[in-house]
C-alpha cells in the first residue's frame, strides 16, 4: 500500500500538507471493467450460424468454390438460355465437327469475338469427313440475342417456348460449336449445359433422401439405444463393407428396362441414396449420444423441458452444421457415382442427359483418339467435385465456431 | 490376444452371412430369371420353345424352388466351393472367375501397397515442410487426385499413351498369355502392365493418404516430446522416425476399412475403361443378362475380399495397440 491510500490519521499531525485522501465524485459503475469495445460486442453477441459464416468467409478458397457452384446452378437453371442450341437440336452437315476456338482479331483488326467457318472435305481413303477452319470466313458471335436460326427455338422448362440465347451464331447457317459436336450432329456445348440440370440435381435430391435415411435411422439408434442401436451399427457395417460401385451396378441393373427415363432417375437417386446414409446415420448416432451427455442437455432435461424439446431446440441445431459440412462432402460422391453409372450405360438412359451419359459416348478409345472433344464433359465434372471438396472442408472448418 | 482373434473371427460369420443375403436379395431383384430372358429371346426368333424342355432347366438350376430354398442352396454350394452354373458362358462359375479372382486380389494388394508407399515418401517429406512450395503443390495434386474420377482419369492416360507414344496400355497382360497356363512369362507380363491399372486406381486413394498422414504427423510434430527432444540436441532425423512418424502411420492399417472398398469400386470401372481381365467387365455383363449366379459369386467375392481385408487391419491394430487387444477404449 502506497502512503496515498493509507486513511487520514485525525492525530497525525506531522504533515498537514500531504494530500487528501481522494475519492471520485463519477457514479459507481460495477461493470467498468467488463464494458466490451464494439467489436467485441458484436463478436459475443453473434449467433451460431453468424459466426460460421465469417470464419467461413475468412476460408477464401471455400467462398471462391461455393460462388463457382452457384454459378453452375444457375446455369443449370436457366441452361435453355445460355446453351445456343436446344438439347436435341442435330445438324446433319457438320457430324463430329471439331470445336472452334474464339478469336478477337482477324487479319491485324479487331473484329470481336468470332469464329471461324468450317471446310470439310472427305479422307479419300478412310472416307472421313476431315473439317479445317477456314480463315476466310469469319462468323461473329452475337450476345443477348433472340434466335433466327434452326435449334434456337426451346422449351423453357417445359412450360413455355422462347428463343432468346445468352450468345448465338451470327448468319442462320453458319453454326457456332465452341466444344463440338458428336456423332449425330448435336452441339457438346449445349449438351453439358444441359446436361448439368441432370447432373447437379440428381446430387441435391440424394443428398436430400440421404438425410432422411441416415437423420431418421441414426436418431432412432442414438436416441433409443439399447438393441435398436446395435441393429443399426451391424446394418451399416454391413452395407459398409460392400465396395459401394459394384453394388450401384448390380442395384441399378436391377432397375426394369420398361421404366420411364424419369422413373430411372429417380430410381438411380434412390440407388445412390441407398448406399450413402449409413455414414451420416452413424455420425448423427454418435453425435446425439455425445450430446446428450453435455451440460446444457442435462439443465434442459433437468428444468423439465420434454425430450421432444430437448432433440429439437437444444441437440439438432448443435450438430446441424455439422451434417450441412458432411452433407457438402457427400454431394460430389453421389456426382461421381452417377456419372460412373452412366458412363458404364448401367445409369441413365437417353434422352436424359448427364455429363455421364455424354461420358458413355467416349468409352470406345478408337473413338476417343479421332475425336478427343468428346471426353469435354469431364472438365466441367471434375471442377464441379473440386469446388464441393473445397467448400465441404471450409465449411467442416467453420462449423465450430467456438474452436 | 487369442481371444481377440476368436471373437474377430466368430464376428465375421454373422456379417458374411448377412452379406450373402444381401448379394442374393439383389441378384434375385429383377423380375423374371435368366430362362424367361432365353425363352423371349428364342420366341423372337420364331423358335419352338419346348415346355418340357424348359421345365427340365428349370429344375436342374433349382429356379423352380422358393427363393428360400434356393438362397441356401446357393449359400451351401459355395461352402463347399461350387458356385453354380453360369447359363450366359454355359461353364461352371468357378471355372470362369478363378483366374480373374487372383488377378483382382493382386491389382488390389498392389494397388494398396502403393499407396502406402507414395503417401509415405510424400506425406513425410511435405509435412516437414508446411508451407513451402513443394507443400503447396502436393496438396493442390492431392485436391485434384481426390476429385477426379479413376476412370476418366484412365480414359485420359489411354488416349495420352495413343497419341503421344502411339500404344495401347489397356489389358493386363499381353494377348498372347490370356487364355494360358500360369507361367513366368506370363507372370513377367502382368507385372509389365500392371502399374498403369494401380496408378489409375490408387491415385485418389494416395491423396487421401497423404493429406491424412500430413495432418497427422503436423499434429505430432508440435507435442511436446519433438520440442523436448529438439532441445536434447537429438539429430533432426532421429528425430522424425523415432516416435511421430510411428504415431502418424496409424491410419495405413486402421483406413483399411474404408480404402479397400474404395480401391475394389475403383477397380470395377477402370477395368472397364482399360480392358482388364478382372472382375470388371464381366461383371458388367453378368449383371446385364441376368447371369445371376455369376454375378452373385463376383459380388460375394468382391465383398470378401473387404471383410477379411478389415479383419486383418484390426488384427494389425490389436498388435500395434494393447488398449485395443485388451478391450479397452478403442480409439480409432
Amino acid at each position: 500500500m502506497s502512503d496515498i491510500d493509507r486513511p487520514k490519521d485525525p492525530r497525525d499531525t506531522r504533515a498537514p500538507d500531504k494530500v487528501a485522501h481522494f475519492v471520485s465524485d463519477a457514479p459507481f459503475d460495477p461493470d467498468v471493467e467488463v464494458v466490451l469495445t464494439e467489436e467485441q460486442e458484436r463478436y459475443y453477441m453473434a449467433s451460431q450460424w453468424k459466426l460460421m459464416w465469417w470464419k467461413l468467409r475468412r476460408h477464401k478458397i471455400a467462398v471462391g468454390a461455393g460462388v463457382f457452384l452457384l454459378l453452375m446452378y444457375l446455369i443449370a437453371a436457366f441452361a435453355e438460355v445460355v446453351a445456343p442450341y436446344e438439347l436435341q437440336h442435330r445438324d446433319v452437315r457438320h457430324i463430329y465437327a471439331p470445336p472452334q476456338s474464339v478469336h478477337m482479331f482477324h487479319e491485324g483488326s479487331l473484329v470481336g469475338p468470332f469464329v471461324y467457318g468450317y471446310t470439310s472435305k472427305r479422307d479419300p481413303e478412310t472416307l472421313e469427313k476431315i473439317y479445317t477452319p477456314d480463315t476466310t470466313k469469319v462468323h461473329r458471335i452475337r450476345f443477348f440475342c433472340a434466335g433466327g436460326y434452326r435449334g434456337a427455338e426451346y422449351e423453357f422448362w417445359g412450360l413455355f417456348t422462347g428463343d432468346f440465347h445468352l450468345f448465338c451464331p451470327e448468319g442462320t447457317r453458319e453454326p457456332v460449336f465452341l466444344l463440338g459436336t458428336d456423332r449425330l450432329g448435336r452441339d457438346m456445348f449445349s449438351r453439358i449445359v444441359y446436361g448439368a440440370r441432370i447432373s447437379l440435381t440428381i446430387g441435391l435430391i440424394g443428398i436430400i433422401l440421404s438425410f432422411a435415411l441416415g437423420i431418421g435411422i441414426g436418431g432412432l439408434a442414438g436416441f433409443y439405444g439399447g438393441w435398436v442401436d446395435n441393429v443399426v451399427q451391424r446394418v451399416i457395417e454391413v452395407l459398409k463393407s460392400f465396395p459401394r460401385l459394384p453394388l450401384w451396378m448390380a442395384l441399378s441393373a436391377a432397375l426394369p428396362a420398361k421404366w420411364s427415363p424419369i422413373l430411372i432417375y429417380f430410381g438411380i437417386t434412390l440407388i445412390l441414396a441407398l448406399l450413402d446414409w449409413p455414414s451420416l446415420a452413424r455420425a448423427v448416432r454418435s453425435k446425439l449420444l455425445s450430446l446428450r451427455e453435455e451440460d446444457f442437455a442435462v439443465a434442459a432435461s433437468l428444468m423439465g423441458a420434454s425430450t421432444k424439446r430437448i432433440i429439437g431446440k437444444h441437440l439438432v441445431p448443435s450438430f446441424a452444421s455439422h451434417l450441412i459440412a458432411s452433407a457438402s462432402l457427400a454431394i460430389p460422391e453421389m456426382i461421381l457415382g452417377e456419372t460412373a453409372l452412366s458412363f458404364l450405360g448401367l445409369g441413365l438412359r437417353p434422352p436424359v442427359t448427364s455429363w455421364g451419359v455424354l461420358l458413355n459416348e467416349a468409352q470406345n478409345i478408337q473413338v476417343v483418339v479421332l475425336y478427343p472433344w468428346l471426353m469435354a464433359p469431364m472438365i466441367p465434372v471434375i471442377l464441379v467435385i473440386l469446388a464441393f471438396n473445397f467448400l465441404g472442408d471450409g465449411l467442416r472448418d467453420a462449423a465450430d465456431p467456438y474452436k | 490376444m487369442l481371444r481377440y482373434i476368436a471373437h474377430r473371427l466368430l464376428l465375421m460369420i454373422p456379417t458374411l452371412l448377412a452379406v450373402s443375403a444381401l448379394v442374393f436379395l439383389i441378384i434375385q431383384l429383377p423380375p423374371g430369371d435368366y430362362l424367361e430372358t432365353l425363352i423371349a429371346e428364342m420366341q423372337s426368333r420364331g423358335e419352338a420353345v419346348d415346355e418340357n424342355q424348359i421345365a427340365a432347366l428349370r429344375e436342374a438350376y433349382g429356379l423352380d424352388k422358393s427363393p428360400v430354398e434356393q438362397y441356401f442352396a446357393w449359400l451351401f454350394g459355395m461352402l463347399q466351393g461350387d458356385f453354380g452354373w453360369s447359363f450366359e458362358h454355359n461353364r461352371p462359375v468357378s471355372e470362369l472367375i478363378g483366374q480373374r479372382i487372383l488377378l483382382t486380389f493382386v491389382v488390389t494388394f498392389s494397388t494398396i501397397m502403393f499407396i502406402w508407399i507414395v503417401s509415405f515418401v510424400i506425406g513425410t517429406y511435405v509435412a516437414t515442410r508446411q508451407y513451402s512450395v513443394s507443400d503447396h503443390i502436393a496438396t493442390l495434386i492431392g485436391y485434384l487426385g481426390l476429385a477426379t474420377p479413376n476412370f476418366l482419369l484412365a480414359l485420359v492416360l489411354m488416349y495420352l499413351a495413343n497419341q503421344w507414344f502411339d500404344t495401347s496400355i489397356g489389358g493386363i497382360m499381353d494377348d498372347e498369355y490370356r487364355n494360358q497356363p500360369w507361367s513366368i512369362d506370363k507372370m513377367l507380363s502382368v507385372l509389365e502392365h500392371l502399374w498403369i491399372p494401380v496408378i489409375v486406381i490408387g491415385t485418389s486413394g494416395t491423396a487421401g493418404m497423404i493429406r491424412r498422414l500430413r495432418a497427422n504427423l503436423l499434429d505430432e510434430l508440435q507435442k511436446q516430446y519433438v520440442v523436448t527432444g529438439r532441445a536434447k540436441g537429438l539429430p533432426p532425423r532421429k528425430l522424425l522416425w523415432k516416435y511421430p512418424l510411428r504415431m502418424a502411420i496409424n491410419p495405413f492399417i486402421a483406413d483399411i476399412g474404408s480404402i479397400l472398398p474404395e480401391v475394389i469400386s475403383g477397380s470395377a470401372v477402370v477395368a472397364v475403361v482399360l480392358n482388364l481381365d478382372i472382375t470388371g467387365r464381366m461383371l458388367l455383363d453378368a449383371l446385364r443378362a441376368q447371369d445371376m449366379f455369376l454375378a452373385g459369386s463376383f459380388l460375394m467375392f468382391l465383398a470378401l475380399l473387404v471383410v477379411i481385408g478389415t479383419l486383418l487391419s484390426d488384427l494389425a491394430l490389436a498388435a500395434l495397440d494393447p488398449r485395443i487387444r485388451l478391450g479397452g477404449g478403442a480409439t480409432r
